[in-house]
């Protein structure tokens, strides 16, 4: 396992991989996609989620959906950095013949489910959990979701279903940037106090900095351990579009693309 | 045809019954019911406490669990009230299980009870018109709508055999059971009855049973009539039905749900249409309107010119007009 210092560089060589591919493909979602870096290498390289790049469907892996997948195009580069497929890809998103997409689809190795429509992985991940707990095998099942998505009726309907079957190998993160895309979730229907809300379904809630990779991953090692017959959230606090002057936590910003020159910009002032 | 002597079964009723035997010696059989009932699922309940869950009135949770469950290796069947599992959660069907089941292969049963005008004192929000042509539009779904519960038993076989997505339409109440024993194979997903030379009809559902009805009485006016009772609405043996097809210059379509709309008569003018057959053809269906008349299915049906006698009119018409 990687030391706390080497997943903070992790998070701003991630953190600036994204934004190059954005701007060499500006149809991904960059403003979503940068909330989320630090949750997912916390995953991926804090030994919290465990995966085979040579075998993708390894029955032992643990299975992570990745709900909000518009915004996960940060997970472009760690999965080549893993081995998932060759980096080379990562010059061909969105470009004919390639196979990242703008919104990631099950066919990019490391993906396991069909994404970005959403309020549809929470209810699958449950389905999961459930597969394996009757299967009696040990791998933990984590969804991450974006506080927008949680609008979804469906996500209330896994998450009612999850307590009540006490689901504790399903591990839910939130990654709570507070914009959707035409404005500030709590201008639009608030989540209010979620963790409050997610105590009263039966969840067992927990709050981090969400860009804070340490701290994640200490807390994501806790959830996945704790099994006391409850479904687990996390509520990772973050800032979409974190980072780029213009962007971030701009009520628009989930539609809004930084101008070329302000990246390469901030790319060659990040080398410097 | 002679109706048989066998007692009349609920579709749903035997079709669980198939379940519970593949539940006893599968282990990787799934049953997830919308808070919906059986008799015979009171016994999986029982039996198979571990693989039986009620996800509550929850349609969309429905499917994504039984997704989950399915990535996981279970064969799950999924189990509602036609439109609601159908309708409510048409999104997760086309995102979660016909467009993943592309790349993830699963095997879903998705059991909807109460075709066309089954539920008859329900109205329109419990009867179902639309989801022939909803399912038939997703391409990796396959629609099965049997006219008796003895092939309704049957299909369970077929869905273990070939896997992938399943829609099973079934209707509401018994119906009189058309076949002594299951056909030795579906792989067709049709059933030819009779063979004429005046017009063919291909029904499916219930309404196989008012094309039966019909081509009696117009029998003993002379006219001579094929029967065809279509079960596999999205991937019928296609030389087979053209088989019949030729057999007369005028097609009749008998279904349970809306005319024009995307169900079984689309799927016969498009056949036709691809094949360049040039026939004269009749769509016997619900008109394009929702009503709340409160009667018997069958007064109901003729109100809107599906029912016996309306149908037996409307094809006398149509034979002599051309």
């Amino acid at each position: 396992m990687i030391d706390g210092q080497a997943l903070v560089d992790k998070s701003a060589w991630v953190w600036r991989e994204t934004l190059a591919i954005h701007r060499r493909s500006p149809e991904t979602r960059l403003a979503s996609s940068l909330s989320s870096v630090e949750i997912f290498v916390a995953l991926y390289y804090g030994g919290i989620v465990t995966v085979n790049p040579r075998d993708t469907r390894w029955p032992g892996r643990d299975r992570c959906i990745i709900s909000k997948g518009h915004g996960s195009i940060c997970m472009y580069p760690i999965l080549a950095d893993l081995g998932f497929f060759d980096a080379v890809e990562l010059h061909r998103v969105c470009e004919e013949g390639g196979f990242l997409g703008g919104i990631p689809d099950p066919v990019i190795p490391g993906y396991e489910t069909i994404n970005g429509s959403l309020g549809h992985g929470l209810g699958v991940a449950a389905g999961m959990a459930l597969g394996l707990k009757v299967k009696a095998v040990s791998p933990s099942v984590f969804v991450v979701v974006g506080d927008g998505e949680l609008h979804e009726g469906s996500c209330w309907e896994a998450i009612m279903f999850a307590g009540q079957h006490g689901l504790d190998n399903l591990n839910m993160i939130v990654d709570d940037n507070m914009v959707s895309m035409l404005g500030y979730t709590d201008d639009i229907i608030s989540n209010g106090d979620l963790s409050c809300r997610l105590s009263a379904f039966g969840w067992d809630c927990r709050r981090v900095d969400g860009h804070d990779p340490i701290a994640l991953r200490r807390v994501l090692g806790e959830m996945k351990l704790d099994q006391q017959r409850r479904p687990k959230a996390l509520i990772a606090r973050t800032l979409k579009g974190r980072g780029v002057p213009g962007l971030e936590n701009a009520p628009l910003c989930h539609i809004m693309n930084p101008k070329p020159e302000l990246i390469d910009k901030i790319l060659l002032g990040e080398q410097s | 045809m002679t109706q048989s002597a066998i007692k009349p079964r609920a579709m749903r009723d035997v079709f669980i019954e198939r379940i519970w035997q593949s539940m006893a010696a599968d282990e990787s059989v799934f049953f997830l019911s919308a808070d919906f009932g059986s008799p015979m699922l009171d016994r999986i309940r029982a039996d198979f406490p571990s693989r039986f869950v009620n996800v509550g009135i929850a349609e969309q949770n429905l499917i994504n669990v039984a997704v989950g469950l399915a990535l996981e290796g279970f064969s799950v069947n999924a189990y509602a009230i036609a439109p609601f599992i159908t309708m409510r959660c048409f999104e997760q069907i086309r995102v979660s299980l016909a467009l993943l089941s592309t790349v993830r292969p699963m095997k879903v049963n998705l059991i909807g009870v109460g075709a066309g005008y089954s539920y008859v004192v329900s109205g329109p929000t419990h009867q179902c018109y639309e989801d022939i042509s909803l399912m038939r539009t997703l391409p990796t779904v396959r629609v099965l709508s049997p006219a008796d519960h003895v092939s309704a038993a049957a299909l369970f076989d077929l869905t273990r055999s070939v896997g992938g997505i399943n829609y099973l339409r079934f209707d509401a109440q018994p119906l009189p059971v058309l076949y002594q024993e299951a056909p030795a194979s579906f792989s067709s997903g049709l059933i030819v009855h009779s063979r004429g030379t005046d017009a063919t009809f291909v029904s499916t559902g219930y309404m196989t049973h008012v094309a039966l009805d019909v081509a009696a009485a117009l029998a003993t006016r002379g006219f001579s009539i094929g029967i065809v009772d279509l079960i596999d609405l999205s991937r019928f043996d296609k030389t087979l039905l053209l088989t019949e097809l030729v057999q007369s210059n005028a097609i009749v379509s008998l279904e349970e749900g809306f005319s024009g709309k995307g169900g079984l008569d689309s799927a016969l003018l498009s056949l036709l249409s691809t094949e360049g057959l040039q026939k004269s053809f009749l769509s016997i269906g619900v008109p394009g309107s929702y009503r709340f008349e409160l009667g018997a299915r069958d007064v109901l049906h003729e109100q809107v010119g599906i029912g016996r006698n309306a149908v037996t009119r409307r094809v006398l018409d149509f034979l002599d007009q051309r």
